[in-house]
């Protein structure tokens, strides 16, 4: 029915995200009305035994996995030297790769050295600043590719927004800037009767184009790896390969393309060690190169080596969280949006302020992590939510995030909220 | 199913919580014997009650309904009754304990006349009747403890005698249920009980929709002004001392908080004093005991409802506010933390952060929302029929 040889290879392609967020100490109300406001805040300086100790965590999780893990691709990246992988760092993650952990970031850079792996754009404070302050947005996808050339030494081409949420803006910014492509969620009800196994472009596009994450097999890896009432587990890599296989032998209708996109920590962290997931790890690229029309390449590499399929048309934005693959674990709620809005609102005074450790403590506010923690979907995704939450509760997050900002609000110097008279509510008691 | 009191005829949590689960055992197919120690004018569907104080022709009976005593009175009041000669003391050492004991005394004849399956006590004051029981009928018996010696006393002052009730009674059982997993571990830290041979049956409530009550202290919320509720016995153990520490913080960063110190208790005067020594006696309302319709009308016209308890095996009293949408922070000591999500929570000793989340939830109309409808709809899921669910299985176990 048709001529395999005029087809192009069915090719892999690995994005790993890499983050970590400076989580808030517990802030008390009173430090800011009965503490010196010129005094150091230390709002991300947790000194406690718990998972808000940034330090703590930072060297939990590089012990667990991003050691061990660098360890076992710069291995593969030798064995193979067809392999390849990208990584997208958001810039608070860095940062603390420097202060925490400054055997990571020398592993990372070995990585990127080897030339099969690309560093990808995204927003240096891993932050949604996109959906509610455009210019802030800009400035931090800047910083980002600043910090990324200074320690890597190379230009990201391609862009990833914060838990890849995406919309037609996105891409039309994207396009507008000059980059190569934007990646995004592979979400059946946007695609329509598309497949996410092609190369796309928002509608439009004069240069960018659009990778679209396979959200089934990625998610084999990032989430069902362990979980023993899957039909499929355990995961090999044999088992693993199969199912890229079969795309081969149907790519014209099911795609030429696998984009696995996962969260890195999934390797160690998400997925601990004695799951089995760095044998899948380090067996996956050899098993996947026995067939001879596997390959793999990165984000670059499948743009400049795939023609568009289509358009994909997503006016409403998409992510990769939750059932919903909406922006709700973040804004779903009435706490995340009062949050969001008054962080936002506050830009205004912090710019007046001229003050490089005010900008510096608003931006990190910024990171979403912050709003995720006041999630209160637990009922559906609640597993993933707790998990991932270093505080007791949503509504305690918020408590700290609210008085940390008020805090910020008062060092701004600004009233920032109308003092509360005692005359005014002297009440006849009867 | 041996108990010390039923609504209305309550003083407390113990028998709102009788009630719930008596019904839903009910509910559930189970021919329930109710017997309380005294006769009341009780009537409840399905649920046949006895007194352990009615004639019978094999019985000789002692009428044993003497005093007004609680089950919260504490070791200290007691004796302070004793000494202060408004109660003769018992061979027991005081009248309480000699109620209890009596109570025992009949309930081998009650025991022997319905021939239960499964005997089932709730608390100290009906395990020695249980063990009677127990003895008499060979059946077993299953001792549900919704709050020990420990929990009433903050550990301080602890009546021995009371204690070794609990303690014989909890040996004795065959199966312990206790109200929350912190009751279960306090019972196995300090009554030896047998991890292997207990369980835990969390209270419920029952689901129902409030009606939109008039607001209380309407000259306050008038004028903008905020309310916490404080309700419960005013006594060592609910901690209203550190509410009163909370407080105080507080009003030195908002001025617009009113506090409602609602109950009765042995602390009481001292809080009041304590109010005073703090400068704050103009904010904080002492109204008593507070009874009936009056209760909702008091959660619903407070912004924010704290259990601020040093040590509370349950604690129903926020799922009441929360069935009147009124959000609540309760102390980690507490059983119902455990299963309650939507609530802030505090470790009791920790003014501080009490005083930060009751600010938050005064300060942030978001937050009081996102609180009061989550942990509306959460009530509602909470019912005694899980309570029962969770009985049947120890009556199964023992059976």
């Amino acid at each position: 029915m048709y001529n395999i040889a005029t087809f192009t290879m069915a090719t892999v392609c690995f994005y790993f995200q890499v983050h970590q967020p400076y989580r808030l100490r517990n802030f008390s109300i009173f430090e800011t009305t009965h503490g010196d406001l010129d005094a150091p805040r230390d709002y991300f300086n947790d000194q406690s035994e718990t998972a808000r100790n940034n330090q703590r965590v930072l060297r939990k999780v590089a012990r667990k996995s991003y050691l061990p893990t660098n360890q076992a691709l710069l291995e593969l990246l030798e064995e193979h030297p067809e392999f390849r992988v990208s990584f997208s760092f958001s810039g608070v993650a860095l940062e603390q790769f420097a202060e925490f952990a400054p055997e990571v970031l020398e592993s990372f850079q070995r990585l990127v050295k080897t030339g099969q792996v690309e560093v990808l754009s995204e927003t240096y404070h891993h932050s949604l600043a996109f959906f509610y302050d455009r210019d802030e947005f800009h400035n931090q996808v800047e910083e980002h590719g600043e910090l990324i050339y200074d320690l890597f030494g190379v230009t990201p081409r391609v862009f990833r927004n914060t838990e890849l949420a995406y919309n037609n803006e996105l891409g039309q910014w994207a396009d507008e800037h000059g980059y190569a492509g934007v990646l995004a969620e592979g979400w059946d009800p946007v695609l329509d009767w598309r497949s996410p196994n092609f190369v796309y472009q928002p509608p439009g596009a004069k240069k960018t184009r659009l990778l679209l994450k396979n959200y089934k097999l990625s998610d084999d890896i990032a989430f069902r790896f362990s979980d023993k009432n899957w039909k499929s587990w355990p995961l090999t890599a044999e088992k693993f390969t199969g199912w890229v296989n079969d795309h081969n032998a149907t790519r014209d209708t099911s795609g030429e393309l696998i984009n696995l996109f996962i969260d890195y920590e999934t390797f160690g962290e998400h997925q601990w060690e004695d799951t089995g997931i760095f044998d899948f790890l380090r067996s996956l690229p050899g098993a996947l190169l026995e067939h001879p029309d596997n390959t793999f390449m990165t984000p670059s590499e499948v743009i400049d080596n795939h023609e568009v399929h289509d358009e994909v048309d997503i006016p409403d934005t998409v992510t990769w969280a939750d059932t919903e693959r909406d922006l709700s674990a973040w804004l779903g709620n009435e706490m995340q949006q009062s949050a969001v809005k008054a962080l936002y609102e506050l830009k205004p005074h912090v710019k007046e302020a001229n003050d490089s450790d005010i900008m510096e403590d608003w931006q990190r506010l910024q990171t979403s992590d912050h709003l995720y923690y006041m999630c209160t979907k637990w009922s559906n995704d609640g597993d993933v939510h707790a998990y991932f939450n270093p505080y007791d509760s949503p509504y305690e997050a918020f408590v700290t995030y609210m008085n940390v900002l008020s805090d910020l609000r008062e060092r701004c110097g600004r009233q920032g909220k109308p003092s509360k008279s005692t005359a005014s509510l002297a009440v006849e008691v009867s | 199913m041996f108990g010390w009191e039923f609504p209305p005829h309550n003083s407390g949590g113990l028998g709102v919580a009788c009630e719930g689960i008596a019904r839903a055992l009910v509910r559930a197919g189970h021919d329930l014997h109710f017997v309380l120690p005294r006769s009341y004018e009780l009537s409840e569907k399905n649920i046949s009650f006895m007194y352990a104080d009615t004639k019978r022709e094999h019985l000789k009976v002692t009428p044993i309904v003497s005093t007004l005593y609680s089950p919260y009175a504490t070791s200290s009041s007691y004796r302070e009754a004793v000494e202060k000669g408004y109660i003769e003391p018992g061979p027991y050492g005081n009248s309480l304990l000699a109620e209890v004991m009596r109570y025992g005394q009949q309930a081998e004849a009650i025991a022997k006349e319905v021939d239960p399956d499964v005997i089932h006590a709730h608390d100290w004051l009906s395990f020695p009747a249980a063990m009677a029981a127990q003895r008499a009928t060979g059946a077993p018996f299953v001792a549900h403890v919704h709050a020990t010696e420990y929990d009433r006393t903050g550990g301080n002052g602890l009546n021995q005698q009371v204690y070794d009730i609990e303690r014989a009674g909890v040996q004795a059982a065959d199966k312990v249920l206790a109200v929350s997993n912190f009751t279960r571990q306090t019972l196995i830290t300090h009554y030896g009980l047998d991890p292997a041979k207990s369980g835990v049956a969390h209270n419920g409530i029952d689901s129902e929709e409030k009606k939109g009550m008039a607001p209380v202290l309407q000259d306050i919320k008038n004028r903008g002004g905020k309310i916490v509720l404080f309700l419960g016995r005013i006594t060592i153990q609910k901690g209203p001392d550190y509410l009163m520490q909370a407080a105080r913080q507080l009003l030195d960063v908002r001025d617009d908080t009113y506090f409602v110190i609602a109950g009765s208790g042995d602390m009481h005067d001292q809080m009041v004093e304590q109010a005073a020594a703090l400068g704050m006696a103009d904010r904080v309302f002492f109204p008593g005991f507070v009874r009936g319709a009056k209760i909702d009308q008091l959660y619903q016209s407070a912004d924010l409802f704290v259990m601020p308890s040093v040590s509370e095996p349950f604690g129903i009293t926020p799922l009441e506010a929360l069935m009147n949408k009124t959000p609540v922070l309760i102390s980690k000591q507490s059983g119902v933390s455990e299963v309650l999500n939507h609530a802030l929570t505090v470790d009791f000793w920790d003014t501080e952060k009490m005083a930060n989340q009751m600010n938050a939830v005064l300060e942030h109309p978001a937050l009081y929302s996102e609180l009061s409808r989550n942990g509306n709809q959460e009530v509602h899921t909470i019912s005694w029929d899980d309570t029962a669910t969770a009985i049947d299985a120890a009556y199964g176990s023992v059976l």
